[in-house]
């Protein structure tokens, strides 16, 4: 079953179209990878998955029993930034009125926590973290409402290898207990080791099908 | 000391002040308010004026203006790159404006002081009353939001993803704060209230990485601050304010050294 369905997706900004009749659905258990040059509209196609940009035509149906989990690409943490782990990852509890969290939401930021490997540093300010731990916790944060969907923006782009690597893992690791993943990037070694399918946009163009067809880089791309 | 009932209501009203200040100005820090926090309590100078001109109490004037022109900051710096140069576009007028209204007035020099400089010792019991009310309201709103702010202030990003919506608590938590900037002019002036919804919490971010823990130590550096600040006062004579605001001062510096060596262990 499709957690996403974009139909004849047309995007302009003014006179600039981004992204031109563009079709493709995200199904249930699916490690969607999204490739493609720069500017070439994979974080306009997001933006507008997430409801901040309205398409010129075509539609996007995101059925009501999908729940969309996003780990952007930036957020403005810095190195003063205090919260610890364990409390940002919390920042994601449902808006309730209640000003602290209840027994079960307590359960679940630990479960998130354990589940991300980020038990032994829950207490480091988030701002004192690793590029990896960072990510780890965005990771947390985004799958604490329990997500179905989860969409990964370039959330690889600043680590190195060896973090790369753990942090897919992870993510794969959800994604075999049901979770649907779409993950932007500029990585066609990590596309193709850890997606299941393709979507790959180009000036003007698009392909998408099983990850063993993915086309090679083309000049421009980054390999 | 407590036997003589002025210094009784300024300890009930700074220690209202204190907890409000406390708790906003955790949100005030991780907004990156502190400039605009400035620029309110110039506004509320403006608006002291004005009540002193037009026979109002002052905290009414000052409540009319700063609540008013928080929101057209905020609308206008929606933009972060244009938020300096309007709120001192803003600053500006009011600071021209509170100087009209104090040249037209009569009784312009010593009210001029009060405002600027805070007059805790010569607060009525009415005008405690007003304080605690307002300050109850400021607490039961801030309670009533309390998750949805804290997800905006500390990840604004994540925020606007989870769907939270922001213009909404942007413009409640700048009327709050413009309350909360009215208040707390009674007990140090409109010069030095940034001190209070700045400094209490920019020092309890280096002593603990909670936000509800972030509060309750803010709360305590400004409940330190003002006092201490009333009780030296007492015993010298010499103005509150100072006191305080060397207090916070020290606590700052201290957070400050506290967090270097921690960093280099």
């Amino acid at each position: 079953m499709a957690v996403v369905s974009v139909d004849d997706l047309t995007i302009a900004y003014g006179n600039h179209t981004v992204i031109d009749h563009l079709s493709f659905s995200i199904n249930e258990g699916d490690f969607l990878v999204v490739v493609g040059e720069n500017g070439v509209g994979k974080t306009t196609l997001v933006r507008s998955m997430l409801g901040f940009l309205k398409p010129k035509s075509g539609t996007i149906t995101i059925p009501q029993s999908t729940r969309l989990g996003y780990v952007p690409q930036f957020r403005n943490i810095d190195e003063e930034y205090p919260l610890s782990i364990r409390d940002f990852v919390a920042l994601n509890t449902k808006p309730r009125l209640l000003p602290w969290l209840t027994k079960s939401e307590r359960n679940r930021v630990e479960r998130m926590i354990r589940e991300n490997n980020l038990t032994k540093i829950a207490e480091r300010p988030l701002g004192l973290a690793s590029g990896g731990e960072k990510q780890r916790a965005y990771l947390a944060q985004a799958l604490l409402p329990n997500p179905n969907l989860l969409i990964l923006d370039e959330s690889t782009a600043s680590l190195d290898n060896e973090m790369k690597y753990e942090l897919l893992d992870l993510v794969t690791r959800f994604q075999q207990n049901g979770l649907s993943v779409m993950f932007i990037t500029h990585d066609w070694d990590l596309a193709k080791q850890y997606g299941t399918r393709f979507l790959y946009l180009s000036p003007g163009s698009y392909s998408t099908g099983p990850i063993n067809e993915l086309p090679s880089p083309v000049k421009g791309d980054k390999k | 000391m407590l036997t003589l009932s002025f210094m009784r209501h300024a300890f009930v009203a700074s220690t209202f002040i204190a907890i409000i200040c406390g708790i906003i100005g955790v949100f005030v820090v991780a907004r990156n308010l502190s400039f605009l926090t400035h620029t309110l309590s110039e506004i509320g100078f403006a608006g002291g004026a004005f009540a002193v001109f037009a026979g109002w109490p002052a905290l009414n004037g000052m409540i009319l203006f700063t609540m008013l022109s928080s929101v057209i900051v905020g609308q206008m710096s929606i933009k972060e790159s244009r938020r300096e140069a309007v709120i001192s576009a803003v600053s500006a007028l009011f600071i021209g404006l509170g100087i009209l209204f104090l040249s037209l007035s009569s009784q312009s020099a010593s009210s001029a002081t009060s405002i600027l400089f805070g007059s805790v010792v010569g607060i009525s019991l009415n005008e405690v009353w007003q304080l605690v009310y307002l300050s109850i309201l400021v607490l039961i709103i801030l309670l009533l939001m309390y998750r949805r702010l804290k997800f905006d202030s500390f990840d604004s990003i994540g925020a606007q993803v989870s769907g939270i919506n922001q213009t909404v608590i942007s413009v409640i938590f700048l009327l709050l704060l413009a309350l909360s900037v009215s208040v707390a002019a009674q007990i140090v002036g409109s010069l030095l209230i940034f001190i209070l919804l700045t400094l209490p919490a920019a020092s309890a971010k280096y002593f603990t990485h909670g936000v509800a823990r972030m509060i309750i130590l803010a709360i305590l550096f400004s409940l330190l601050g003002t006092w201490l600040g009333l009780f030296l006062g007492y015993l010298t004579d010499w103005p509150v304010s100072f006191f305080i605001a060397v207090i916070e001062v020290i606590i700052y510096t201290t957070a400050l050294l506290y967090s270097k060596f921690i960093e280099s262990n």
